[in-house]
């Protein structure tokens, strides 16, 4: 069946299809219509879910966790300084190891008060473990809500299903809703193997001393590190069951390029028909989209890398006193290869500016002019 | 529940160990009594029996104990105090006046 939603249902849809059982949430704009839809659904009974009202994001990420750990599937979602706050419980997400998917509107972070997109939110929280998914369309935020859940409760580790403010949370689009039989087959009832139980006691995150935490951590990595195979495993078998493959990341027209745009989430889409015009120019370049970030994709980005004689990624976001985190995560990942080809990092539609194709365009033209990368960041749209 | 114990498990290496942050029996073997300087007691003249305390009790130390009065099925909180650590939540959390109060601790 097909629906024209906005992507902010396409996620309350991805959890109701996903049979999510507890769902802890705080409105925040952008993200509201997420909750507003799944609250009426736990409400009319179209859902069979518990809809837990909190007082802040923060208690709605330690409610996550608590349902988590009884075995719940649990959804919640948030977005800018709703994400910010709940900083804290994110890494105790990770560490009590509780396969929450959360979607995350990416908006600008305050002050000046702003609601515009912005990735500086969600990728600030890169180092808490949580797996980050950034999507283009309001299909892909549906069906990665399902994936999501899927590799998720294989490894144990939380994954935020992240989209662009306005650009795809309030765009309607025509998605098509899976049948809810073949999302069933797909992705059985979550059974962990450790679980709140009172017939069977554990302490859950008691104090623990240098002699037990370090295996821990040890694990959490290794838990994530099995997540890159599984995120293309998963992708794959979605894309037999349902029609539509998805993998850690996406190319376009990258088999012949010389040159390569690297971007991630709706940006992507923009630099796609930037990169068909650009062909029709007679340029040889490609498209390399990041889906999943954490963990990061750096095998098959280096793999890409290795046959291009330059590259230059777009961030809509940007770590001060460094720059774009896109950039400084692809720079990083071919550092030790033989001859990495120079990689340029610009910085475009900060606080939620436009980006057009022509953007993306004037970019490339740019950067083929250069002989080299001078800085770490080239400014794009900001009026000097 | 379960009886207390003392029984622990170590876990060696990472294999072992379980993927998340948890215990792998209860944590009864940690007597977190030794932590107390403060100690609440309870009046059984004033307490009504209502086990808000032993609801509120963060530790397992309070124990509900059953009894019988005029054939019906009761029970009275009593505090284990190898467990008690003298947070005071009872004490705020008991409704009754004075039904539980507190002793410093000491020789
Ligand atoms: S002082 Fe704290 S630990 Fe001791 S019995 Fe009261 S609530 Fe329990
Ligand atoms: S809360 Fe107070 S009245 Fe109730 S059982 Fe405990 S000591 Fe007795």
């Amino acid at each position: 069946m097909r629906k024209v939603m906005i992507g902010n249902h396409a996620l309350s849809y991805g959890a109701k299809i996903s049979r999510a059982q507890v769902i802890p949430a705080y409105p925040i704009t952008p993200q509201t219509e997420v909750v507003e839809l799944l609250s009426e659904m736990c409400a009319n009974g179209e859902m069979d879910a518990k809809f837990i009202k909190v007082e802040s994001e923060h208690s709605a990420m330690t409610a996550s966790i608590g349902a988590s750990a009884t075995g719940a599937r649990v959804f919640t979602a948030t977005s800018a300084q709703g994400l910010a706050l709940m900083h804290e419980v994110l890494h105790w997400a990770v560490g009590a190891r509780t396969p929450i998917v959360m979607g995350n509107i990416n908006r600008a972070m305050a002050p000046p008060w702003t609601i515009w997109t912005e990735q500086t939110d969600s990728l600030a929280q890169r180092d808490t473990g949580w797996m980050q998914l950034y999507a283009q369309n309001s299909q892909e935020v549906l069906d990665s809500v399902i994936q999501a859940y899927k590799v998720a409760e294989a490894v144990q580790i939380p994954a935020m299903v992240i989209l662009a403010a306005f650009v795809l949370s309030h765009t309607s689009e025509a998605v098509e809703l899976p049948e809810q039989g073949k999302v069933d087959e797909f992705l059985p009832p979550y059974e962990p193997e450790y679980r709140i139980d009172p017939a069977n006691p554990h302490a859950f995150g008691g104090l623990t001393g240098p002699d037990g935490y370090f295996e821990l951590r040890y694990q959490i990595q290794k838990a994530i590190e099995d997540a890159l195979p599984k995120w293309d495993e998963v992708g794959a078998e979605f894309g037999e069951v349902f029609g539509r493959k998805y993998g850690l990341i996406e190319t376009y027209k990258v088999e012949d390029a010389k040159n390569l745009i690297i971007s991630s989430a709706t940006l992507a889409s923009t630099a796609r028909t930037a990169v068909d015009t650009l062909r029709e120019k007679g340029e040889k370049v490609g498209l390399l989209r990041i889906r999943i970030f954490r963990p990061f994709p750096s095998a098959q980005i280096r793999s890409i890398l290795s046959s291009v004689d330059r590259a230059v990624v777009v961030d809509r976001n940007i770590s001060f006193g460094a720059s774009g985190i896109f950039y400084q995560e692809v720079k990083a990942a071919v550092y030790n290869e033989k001859n990495p080809p120079p990689i340029f990092g610009v910085i475009a539609g900060i606080g939620g500016r436009d980006v057009t194709k022509k953007d993306i365009i004037d970019i490339y033209e740019d950067i083929m002019r250069m002989d080299e990368p001078k800085s770490d960041i080239i400014w794009k749209g900001v009026r000097l | 529940m379960p009886e207390k114990t003392e029984k622990q498990i170590v876990f060696d290496k990472v294999k072992d160990t379980p993927p998340l942050a948890v215990s792998l029996y209860t944590m009864d073997y940690n007597k977190t009594g030794s932590w107390r300087n403060v100690r609440p007691v309870i009046d059984y003249e004033k307490c009504t029996g209502c086990m808000t305390c032993w609801k509120f009790c963060p530790e397992p130390a309070i124990d509900a104990e059953k009894y019988e009065e005029d054939g019906k099925e009761k029970y009275k909180p009593v505090i284990d105090y190898e467990y008690c650590k003298g947070c005071g939540i009872c004490w705020v959390e008991c409704p009754v006046e004075g039904a539980i109060y507190t002793e410093e601790e000491g020789e």
